[in-house]
């Protein structure tokens, strides 16, 4: 009995919210990170990413079923005053607004709603893994037009108004990674080695003047200098205008459960 | 022959070893009367760095206020002689667009919303409590360095402030001086193109001496995808700001920062100063104000003071306090004196003065005579044959409104953006008959150039205009703009026109 309630608890989620958010396999790799941990090479595995990244709608079908998730309801150690800022009720938002990305979620609401549906947050790694693809190539971050529309991007106001599904995708069929909201990783402390955002030491100070020497591919740190500036300057209960999400899942556990499901 | 070549060199050897004995000893000697004269050494460390943390950090605090910030090239009131005191201020981040340059706009970043930031004035010995504010609309998150601030990266690294967040710290001020600050965020380049710096002075006891007129005064360069001019929102140029190729440098944020309805306005007598400091991120500023000299520079913005400066060096990330007494009445034009980023990128402003001339100290012209060098004196570079045009048609308000533009970048300097010209040295364009007479005689002053007497509305003008390498549609809406302005008599200047008059 217990195991058919444990399948069913894995199954649902994942019947109900699969319908509106599809997942795009992506097959992993060795890469370099432009800038973070280590200067060494990363393995990234085989992983899902969602396709686009949380709606509005999305988001208030999952405050529907998850009342510590509503606007009044949350509690203020896991989200902060402006939680749903945009929203005016538990329940409601201006309509033009359904199909924007939502924004104003704190770590610990990004990470509840993936856990909800059987995922999790993408790692760093992951999301800059799959980031660093244009239209047409896998590693687009030697291609100067393609950072250069990246840091243009950044520069550009209120993008967080954008419809998701409206910019073209990525050669993995991802959409949305760039150009419109900032999004919340798994691991988004991970540069400051202590994982404290208020620390003094080490990695941080590389954000600040006197950051290490910059070579041949400015343009192509510069980008990721802001994505990792803006991560570290990051509370976990954070909420902000230009910030949402998206959800990954791990290649192995979607086998494992292809296998429970059998 | 082996062993008798090695004799030698050991003995070489131990002779060396000797000697560095003797040194051993000398400088055992030497450390001795060193540590013996310790305390006198100490108390001389003490006089040396007397104006520093040791005296300053430890002045007593007295009450507190409300600090007031001022946008420029207003500054606060100054500190007079009150004592230290803790004060509180707050400062908003804002990113928004504004006006570059006529048509031109720009995504700024903005401490307070302006560039440069908000000017912050304390007294040595003040405790300051800094709240920085990142408004919620903005990308990204920043922080700020002040340089008047001993500790860690000038506060940087207690202000990294997310967007929709507020931090506060504290510092207390210990140097007096005149200091910038600036966005420390990764890329600190980018932050700081994009306009995040200003300036934060530092009395000393005290204060600086009372002078009538104070204006804040910041110089920085932008990098643009468009070339200078080119209208419309222009993106930074990242490739530009590395290669230091800037295509705007700028007081007060824009070409028209100082001029027009934002020039500085003093009276003929007043004692005036001039915060003045240089953002960069990239160029070093040769600041220097066409038709004054400064009485008194305060170097680099520290207590050194240097007399009848005409032109001073202010490094980007530094600034300089300037003094003079404005005593003729005149347009004084504040420039960067490297001069090209004055006259093509936009370094230049104007501070007015009004008042009684003053003979004694500028007569103006007391002789005029003819000088005739061998050879033309006006030359021009003839316009390339192979230069085709793309046929126009625009409208009479489109010829002015372009026209305007390019007044205010081709001709501005010198007949001044309300075209009342300069006395005794560039006639007035407004109201002027000698335009108004004959629209060829003015097509062919720009397109040739003008020299020798003329006599517009009663008054003699001897001078030379360069002529202006424009093509045919510019002259054309240059012209249709002048004649349509300051109650002249209306004109339509066409291209054809202006192709007829070619030779």
């Amino acid at each position: 009995m217990k195991a058919v309630i444990l399948i069913l608890a894995l199954i649902l989620p994942l019947s109900i919210h699969g319908q509106h958010q599809e997942m795009v396999p992506v097959t992993g790799g060795v890469y370099t990170p432009l800038y973070g941990t280590s200067k060494e090479q990363v393995q990234v595995a085989d992983f899902f990413l969602d396709a686009f990244p949380v709606s509005h709608a999305a988001y208030l079908d999952f405050v529907k079923k998850n009342p510590e998730w509503r606007k009044s309801e949350v509690k203020r150690i896991f989200a902060d005053e402006r939680y749903l800022d945009f929203w005016d009720a538990d329940f409601s938002f201006p309509e033009s607004l359904a199909q924007s990305p939502v924004n104003h979620v704190s770590w610990f609401a990004a990470q509840a709603y993936c856990e909800c549906q059987g995922k999790r947050l993408p790692t760093v790694d992951e999301w800059e893994f799959a980031a660093m693809a244009s239209e047409n190539q896998k590693d687009a971050r030697r291609d100067s037009l393609f950072n250069l529309a990246i840091l243009h991007s950044y520069e550009k106001p209120k993008t967080y108004l954008m419809k998701v599904g409206t910019q073209s995708s990525n050669v993995w069929g991802i959409y949305d990674l760039h150009g419109m909201v900032w999004e919340w990783t798994l691991d988004f402390n991970a540069i400051i080695l202590t994982g404290e955002s208020r620390n003094y030491g080490n990695t941080d100070r590389g954000l600040f003047c006197a950051s290490g020497a910059l070579g041949a591919n400015d343009l192509m740190n510069y980008a990721a200098f802001m994505r990792y500036a803006m991560r570290s300057s990051l509370k976990a209960r954070s909420n902000l205008a230009t910030l949402g999400f998206r959800c990954a899942r791990d290649m192995h556990a979607e086998q494992g459960q292809i296998a429970i499901e059998k | 022959m082996a062993s008798c070549s090695k004799k030698p060199i050991h003995m070489e050897t131990e002779i060396k070893i000797y000697s560095k004995n003797g040194l051993k000893y000398l400088f055992i000697l030497l450390m001795g009367s060193i540590l013996l004269s310790c305390n006198g050494g100490k108390l001389e460390h003490q006089n040396y760095f007397s104006s520093s943390a040791d005296k300053y950090a430890n002045i007593k605090i007295f009450g507190e206020e409300q600090a007031v910030l001022t946008s420029p090239p207003l500054v606060p009131p100054p500190v007079g002689n009150r004592p230290a005191k803790k004060l509180y201020m707050e400062m908003e981040i804002i990113e928004k667009e504004a006006e570059m340059a006529d048509g031109v706009s720009y995504l700024y970043w903005t401490f307070g919303g302006t560039v440069p930031g908000s000017f912050v004035r304390t007294r040595v010995g003040d405790l300051v409590e800094f709240k920085i504010k990142n408004h919620p609309d903005n990308k990204l998150p920043h922080n700020i360095d002040l340089h008047a601030v001993t500790g860690q990266g000038g506060g940087a690294e207690a202000s990294f402030v997310a967007p929709g967040q507020e931090k506060t710290f504290s510092f207390k001020v210990i140097n007096p001086g005149l200091y910038v600050y600036h966005c420390a965020t990764a890329p600190v380049g980018m932050h700081i193109a994009n306009g995040m710096y200003g300036l934060i002075l530092v009395e000393p006891e005290g204060g600086l001496p009372p002078v009538d007129k104070e204006f804040y005064v910041m110089q920085g360069d932008f990098y643009t995808d468009g070339k200078f001019g080119q209208p419309g929102l222009q993106p930074f140029n990242m490739q530009k700001a590395i290669d230091e190729n800037p295509d705007y440098v700028v007081f007060n944020g824009s070409v028209n920062g100082l001029n027009g309805e934002n020039a500085l306005a003093a009276n003929t007598g007043e004692s005036i100063r001039i915060f003045f400091g240089n953002g960069g991120p990239n160029l070093a500023s040769s600041f220097h104000v066409i038709g004054e000299i400064f009485d008194k520079v305060y170097v680099e913005g520290g207590s050194q003071i240097n007399a009848n400066v005409q032109t001073t060096l202010v490094p980007a990330g530094g600034a300089a306090i300037l003094e003079f007494v404005a005593d003729v009445p005149s347009n004084l034009v504040l420039v960067d004196h490297s001069i090209f980023r004055a006259f093509n990128k936009g370094a230049l402003g104007v501070l007015a003065v009004s008042g009684e001339e003053n003979p004694q100290v500028f007569a103006g012209e007391i002789m005029e005579g003819i000088y005739l060098p061998e050879g033309s004196v006006i030359q021009n570079m003839p316009k390339s044959e192979l230069e085709i045009e793309a046929p126009t048609d625009l409208s009479k308000a489109d010829r002015i409104e372009a026209g305007k533009k390019l007044y205010m970048q081709a001709c501005f300097a010198c007949h001044q953006s309300n075209g009342e010209g300069v006395p005794n040295a560039f006639p007035p364009l407004a109201q002027s008959d000698y335009l108004n007479a004959d629209v060829n005689r003015s097509i062919d002053a720009l397109l040739y150039g003008l020299s020798g007497e003329i006599e517009v509305n009663g008054k003699k003008y001897n001078s030379i205009m360069p002529a202006q390498q424009l093509s045919n549609e510019e002259v054309a809406n240059v012209l249709t703009y002048v004649y349509n302005s300051w109650n002249n008599n209306g004109n339509l200047v066409s291209p054809e026109m202006v192709k007829n008059r070619r030779k």
